[in-house]
This record gives structure tokens, sequence and C-alpha cells, in this order.
């Protein structure tokens, strides 16, 4: 843009441009997603049904009783073993698939596809069929025990399996999605490395573990970035399996608030619920982003 | 030589056990599906004695009856629109936002970027109640557009960011040259940009298609009358009814995802590089 016939040409488009084209995106943005997160923060200081004007200004009181709920503290505790089990089975579980599946031989494409397919399935849909697979009179966990002569138990209805139950869910919904994310960036790197290790005299093992796994590290810290973000919004799962039950056990913190602020209709308490979760996930992005993706 | 004999064989017994797992991982990954698919075809007695296996009769009418069924195809149809409008707006929307932020430097477009690009932190989730107040309020409540104008503006930050990384990629002899012989920035963005954008009008246009498709919380939360809808929605109402009567409400898990699942196998290139892209470059 260096000659004045250019700058003067451009000039003359450029107001109507922005000022056609930015207003649509900023209104909905604006009037949809920045502006309910500050009401959040305003409702959450109020003892409000959702009638009328807020008035019945309680202070901080909405968050004192949140931190009372046991469900809270359950909801809390059931998205750290969400986070950890994403770390501990599903993230090595994808690993060793994206290596295994990264080479070209006869089936790999479609058993990749057979892997992210689950991803894809609606999560409502994902849940109904898992409940079927765990019901204890027609699931196929009930047919197994049965097999075996054994009572076959009902995982869903017990507060000391239905957290399990769900985790085994996740893992079986998200691990394609991470694997594919492992494949992609394997087939970014560059073959002439492992196979320069290769002949300098690396065994295979040793290729993959000082060549391949490091160049992966970036991948490792999306994957785990993924898993963290998914937990804090899981919710859509849980309701078609357990609906947060039985007694809170397996609540996440979006069903909690679900259960406990849009059904009752507390507008200002589950507002509360809602401004910690915005304040988890902030904080969580920045000090992730700070820390752990800097050269990425 | 000896070497080479020793390890022909352990090779092969390390490419055994490869199989083994990659099998159990299929196995674990299909059976659910499979049985789904099957047990829709099973009466319910026999779902419970032989909930693995192939359907000894298979009973065609439980599929049948869902198939012919006003409620499924009202559901689908819900969705459709849904989905579709949510897609459509979103893309015209974030595209011309993308497109003044790629090309144009005004005071504060640095910033205004940076505003956008807050909506990648935080679900929708966290401000549910509000959103409902304001949907309410604007007497939205039960319609399309209750769920579809959220639904946008949630998908605008990913979408603006996913358009402009590309818009940024085109070469800029284009827009010189264009600029010189007096076209102005909207007739480029009609007629220069668009048509050669096709390839991330796909890929936003999946992204945000397969998860409005799939979503459950905002409509949930937005509509209450049945006959709006979209198909999360209504199975959930069809299992609420039919609680025991497994057989049924697994034809009709079935006939729900099978328009995902065409979509899928019809455009599985397009769908795992959208899905995986916008995560990647998000």
């Amino acid at each position: 843009m260096n000659s004045p016939a250019i700058r003067r040409a451009a000039a003359s488009g450029q107001l109507t441009a922005v000022v056609l084209f930015l207003p649509p995106a900023l209104l909905l943005f604006t009037l949809f997603v920045v502006l309910p997160v500050g009401e959040a923060a305003w409702y959450s200081v109020y003892n409000w049904n959702g009638f009328g004007r807020p008035s019945n200004w309680i202070g901080l009181d909405n968050y004192r009783y949140v931190f009372e709920t046991r469900a809270f503290g359950l909801a809390l505790r059931n998205n750290f073993l969400i986070i950890a089990v994403s770390l501990a089975i599903q993230l090595p579980l994808a690993m060793t698939l994206a290596i295994l599946l990264a080479e070209k031989f006869r089936g790999a494409v479609a058993l990749r596809m057979l892997f992210f397919l689950p991803y894809v399935l609606a999560e409502v849909a994902t849940g109904l069929i898992f409940s079927f697979v765990y019901d204890g009179d027609y699931g196929l966990v009930a047919a197994i025990w049965r097999f075996f002569g054994a009572e076959p138990p009902h995982l869903l209805a017990s507060t000391q399996t239905s957290m399990l139950a769900i985790l085994i869910v996740i893992v079986w919904k998200y691990f394609g999605f991470h694997m594919m994310l492992f494949i992609a960036a394997l087939q970014g790197q560059d073959r002439n490395l492992v196979e320069a290790a290769r002949i300098d005299g690396a065994s295979r093992w040793q290729a993959l573990r000082h060549v391949t796994l490091p160049l992966l590290y970036p991948t490792i810290r999306l994957s785990v970035f993924f898993a963290v973000v998914g937990s804090l919004q899981l919710f859509d799962l849980v309701m078609p399996l357990t609906r947060g039950g039985p007694a809170d056990s397996s609540q996440t913190m979006v069903s909690f608030l679900y259960s406990h602020g849009v059904m009752r209709m507390r507008i200002g308490y589950g507002s509360a619920i809602g401004v910690i979760l915005f304040l988890i996930c902030v904080t969580f992005a920045a000090t992730y982003k700070r820390w752990f993706m800097r050269d990425d | 030589m000896t070497d080479a004999a020793a390890s022909a064989p352990a090779r092969d017994l390390s490419a055994l056990y490869r199989w083994l797992f990659l099998l159990l991982v299929a196995g674990f990954v299909a059976l659910p599906l499979v049985a789904t698919l099957l047990g829709g075809f099973k009466s319910l007695g026999e779902l419970r004695t032989n909930p693995f296996g192939l359907p000894t009769t298979w009973e065609w009418e439980n599929y049948a009856e869902i198939v012919l069924s006003r409620r499924y195809w009202r559901m689908l149809g819900n969705s459709f629109a849904i989905s579709t409008m949510t897609t459509f707006v979103t893309l015209v929307v974030a595209s011309m936002a993308a497109f003044v932020f790629a090309h144009l430097r005004f005071f504060g477009s640095r910033m205004l970027l940076n505003y956008f690009t807050m909506g990648l932190l935080f679900p929708a989730a966290t401000a549910i109640l509000p959103l409902f107040i304001k949907v309410r309020d604007l007497g939205l409540l039960d319609t399309y557009f209750g769920v579809v104008l959220p639904q946008v503006a949630f998908a605008l930050a990913m979408s603006i960011l996913l358009f402009r990384r590309f818009f940024r990629d085109l070469p800029t002899e284009l827009l010189e040259a264009a600029l010189v012989d007096g076209c102005t920035y909207p007739r480029f963005f009609r007629f220069v940009t668009l048509p050669l954008s096709r390839p991330i009008l796909a890929t936003v246009g999946t992204i945000t298609f397969v998860h409005s498709w799939n979503a459950y919380l905002m409509p949930l939360v937005m509509l209450n009358s049945d006959s709006m809808y979209p198909w999360p929605l209504g199975i959930m109402v069809y299992q609420g009814e039919f609680t025991a009567d497994w057989h049924l409400i697994l034809a009709f898990i079935t006939l729900t995802i099978l328009p995902t699942f065409l979509l899928f196998v019809l455009a599985q290139k397009h769908i795992v590089a959208g899905l995986t892209a916008g995560a990647v470059k998000g």
C-alpha cells in the first residue's frame, strides 16, 4: 500500500466495511455472551426467583450456600476424577493407538474411523446407549455377570459405582478425538528423524522414547488442555445416565448448576455456581496458556 | 544371519500382540453400538436372554413404527431447522467480522479481536441462567431463534479466529490489485474472498453444524413444548415414556443417530479435519 492512489481507494471503502461488517458479530457476542456473564455476577448477590427485578440483596450469601452444599463438593471431586482418568488412562491409550495407527497398513484407516465415531455421536445418544449397557435387567453388563452365574449389579443406581460407570463412558467417547490429535501430529513429523536414529543403532523403543515422544509434547499439552476443559463442561452425558444421582454421587459442575439452579429456578444461587465455574475456567485457561503453552 | 532368524518370530509375536490390542479396543468401541442396532430388532423377552447375538426373529415393526410416526420426523425437522439456521448465521456473521480483522487496521481493532477471543475461555453453561432471563425478556422463549442466537454467539469466537487466519493467508496482491481497480472492500469480500474460501467455510460449517445438531443444554433451557424439541430432547422424552421397553428405545436411538452416522461415513475426511482443525488451531 504505497502509492497515494491505492491509499485513497482503500480509505473510501474501509469505513463502509467496518460499519457494515462488524456490528452483527459485536451485537450478538455482547448480548448473548458478555452481558450474561456480567449479569451472572450481578444476579449472584440477590435472592431471586426470576420474576420482577432482583431486589432482595443478600451479599455473598449465595456463594456461602454453594460452598456449604454437599453436592458442590461431590461435583468438584468428580470433575477432578474425570481429569485424573483422562490423564492416567485416556491419554496413554490415545497415544498408543495413534502410534500404532499412524503407520500405513490394511485396516488402519477403518480402525481410525471406528475409534473416532463415538466422538461424533451426540452425548445424549451415547448416554442412552450406555444406560442400556449398564441396565441391571436387560443390559450387556448384566448378561455377562449372569453368564458367570453372578447377581447382576445395578451400576448406575449405586452411589459407589455411578461415577465409575460414567468414567468408562467418557473414555469410550473421547479417546478417539485425542487419538486423532496425536495421529495428525505424528503425520506432520519428519520420518527421517526416526530413520536416522534407527540407522545410528537406536532400537525401536529408544527411537520412540527419545525421538517421537519429545516431538509429541506440544500435542500432549493440547490434549491435556482439552481433557480439563471438557471435564469442566461435561453435562449432556450425565443426564441420560444418572442425572447426577443417586444422592448427587455423579454430579459434575454443570449438572450441579442445572439440577440445583436451573431446575429449581433459583437464579441467584445458580448464577453464583456459574460465576464460580467461570472463574475456574478462566483461571485455568490463563495459567495453563502461560505456563505450558508459551512456545506453541 | 542368526540375528535376523531370531528376530523374525519375535516380530511376528509383536505384530500378533498389536492386532490383539487393536481388536480388543475395536470390540470395546463397537460392541455397544452393534448391540444397540441389533437390540432394536428383538422382542423385549429376547433382549433379556440374548442381548449380544443376532435376533432369532427380526422384529421389523419396532423400527417401522418409529419411522412412520410423526414425532420422529418432527424431531429431526426441528433439529435440522435449528442447526441449519445456526450454521448459516454463524458463517455469515463470523466471516464478515473476520474479514475486517484480517484486512483492516483501525483504532481499537486489536482490542476488539481480543474481546471476541474471550469467548473461547468459558462454556455457555456458566451464563445459562442470565441467558434464559434474557431470551425470555426478548420474547424468544420456545422459538427456534431463542436457541439459534445464543448458539451463534458462543460459536463466534472460534469461527472468527479460523476465518481470520484463512483470510490472512490469501495472497495480498489480490486485494491491492482490486483496490487499484476501484473495487470496494464489501464487493471484494463478496466476489473474491468468499469464492476462494470454500475449504474454511466447510470446516467452520461442519464444526458448527455438528455441535448444534448434538446440542442438549441450550434447547433444554430455552424450549418447553414437545413440538419444538430437537432430537436430543425428544429422545429423552421418548425414553421417559417407554422406560423399560428397551427394544423400542434401542430402535429409536439407532434411528436418531442414523443421520449422524450417514453424514460421518459420507464426509468423514471433512468431519475429522474440521473437528480436529477447530481444536488445534483455536
